[in-house]
């Protein structure tokens, strides 16, 4: 079983590399949806940091939804998705090595990243720090719960929008703990609360998703 | 168990429970159209008036039982989801899906009376508290089961995956509940739901009693009925059908 979930990550991860745009595009996405945000408010110091958590943790959500495509896509058009179906391995376990798959190539260069846009938003060196464990502890549920959703809109023809649809609600309670987190960061209180519940919600959804993952392709692909 | 088992799949074949439904309707309807009509009397005129919000609080008996109706149902579908996904009852997928677009509407009925009922608390149209935030979360959820449904085609795999999406719903509408909470906690307190000793008068609870059960009657008739237009076309092709179709467009003729 262990041996499957690695044979696939690593078939998955260099699959990821031949096509470099799938990791660099969700990647210049965030860093251009930041830059949107100081040309359309404001360039003031004061007003930046604090909208900056916010903003940020705005754009690496979408950011991972957007990218959702390729969790699945390739793998349905050409038939690969029904054969992972057929095996007699567990499809959960399958299912999981593709999440981590795509929070490597997609979470985990925001998080490399992130420390530059927080300082293009003047958040003060605590502050980043929080950031990134808030995006290493956040960017997992996200694909987590991204890959519910891309399961059940997998079969569509124009999944896109749909798909936000249905986990852009579901995405709240991340963005909202991990942007209080910053901000609190920020004003030098303590975010030990927050990055607890986002923790829980991480080995909570590390639990569930696979397997709701893996219901919900079985649907789509029947 | 066997017995009971087989008595519910007979209950929940397509053609009887055509047949009882048709028989419930009235009664719901009739019985949810009393209490609504007692409840809106008793809490526009009977009730006195509150001390500290004047006759503006009157709005609570159509806002409240909207909220909490729009909650009831989305456990509903979520319900109606796993059953149908683990005993293969079509009956209640027919049900889940007959009622999204009624939890979506007293979501939205929740929703505008909150924010005319905040006018004059506030002074402003929305103000994002803790509720007003999760029943607009709630919107979204029924929005997007309701996008996911009409956007498969078989409607056998559209209801399965609306049940996935709505027992996913139902695990996170507690996470977000609280989170939103967590993250504002301007509202007042809760009223009713305090066990001991409600805060509220009874001569306020009645009519808010009388317009929730109306709500939920309303609901069973609303639900049934548009369950009953479901299962004809989902059967369409079946004799029954067309015996009814034939019995009933007879029926016009003479």
């Amino acid at each position: 079983m262990y041996k499957v979930f690695l044979s696939l990550l690593k078939r998955d991860l260099r699959l990821a590399f031949r096509h470099k745009s799938e990791i660099l595009n969700p990647l210049f996405f965030f860093v251009i949806v930041v830059t949107l945000f100081p040309l359309g408010i404001s360039p003031d110091k004061q007003i930046l940091a604090e909208i900056g958590p916010g903003i940020i943790w705005v754009a690496a959500l979408l950011a991972s939804m957007l990218s959702l495509e390729s969790l699945f896509r390739s793998d349905f058009d050409d038939g690969t998705l029904e054969l992972m179906l057929l095996s007699e391995y567990p499809l959960s376990i399958m299912v999981l090595a593709k999440i981590v798959v795509h929070w490597l190539i997609t979470g985990f260069p925001i998080i490399i990243f992130s420390p530059l846009l927080g300082t293009v938003m003047f958040l003060n060196d605590d502050a980043i720090i929080t950031l990134m464990i808030t995006l290493l502890l956040g960017t997992p549920i996200l694909s987590l719960i991204g890959a519910i959703g891309m399961a059940l809109v997998v079969a569509l023809k124009r999944g896109g929008m749909l798909l936000s649809l249905l986990v852009l609600p579901l995405y709240i309670p991340v963005l909202i703990f991990s942007s209080n987190a910053v901000g609190s960061s920020m004003a030098g209180l303590s975010i030990s609360g927050q990055l607890y519940f986002l923790a829980a919600f991480m080995v909570f959804c590390l639990t569930l998703a696979p397997i709701a993952t893996s219901a919900a392709l079985r649907i789509s692909l029947e | 168990m066997k017995a009971i088992m087989k008595w519910i799949y007979h209950l929940a074949s397509p053609k009887h429970f055509y047949r009882i439904a048709g028989k419930l309707i009235p009664w719901f309807g009739w019985i949810a159209a009393i209490l609504l009509i007692a409840g809106s009397i008793d809490g526009l005129f009977i009730a006195p008036v509150d001390y500290q919000q004047g006759d503006s609080y009157r709005i609570i008996f159509i806002h409240v039982p909207a909220a909490w109706m729009s909650m009831f149902i989305y456990m509903v579908m979520a319900t109606s989801g796993a059953i149908a996904l683990i005993w293969k009852i079509k009956l209640a997928d027919v049900i889940a899906s007959s009622s999204a677009p009624i939890g979506a509407a007293f979501t939205f009925l929740a929703l505008v009376t909150g924010s005319i009922w905040g006018k004059p608390m506030w002074g402003a149209w929305w103000v994002w508290d803790a509720r007003l935030t999760s029943e607009l979360i709630l919107l979204f959820l029924y929005l997007g089961y309701m996008a996911l449904e009409s956007a498969i085609e078989d409607p056998r795999s559209a209801a399965r995956a609306c049940a996935i999406l709505a027992i996913v719903g139902v695990v996170n509408i507690p996470i977000i509940h609280y989170s939103v909470e967590w993250w504002n906690t301007l509202h007042q307190g809760a009223t009713v739901t305090k066990l001991d000793k409600p805060s509220i008068h009874i001569s306020m609870l009645i009519p808010l009693m009388l317009m929730a059960f109306g709500f939920k009657l309303y609901y069973v008739a609303a639900v049934l009925s548009r369950a009953r237009n479901k299962v004809l076309i989902t059967e369409q092709n079946s004799s029954w059908v067309k015996e009814v179709v034939a019995l009933e467009s007879g029926a016009k003729n003479v």
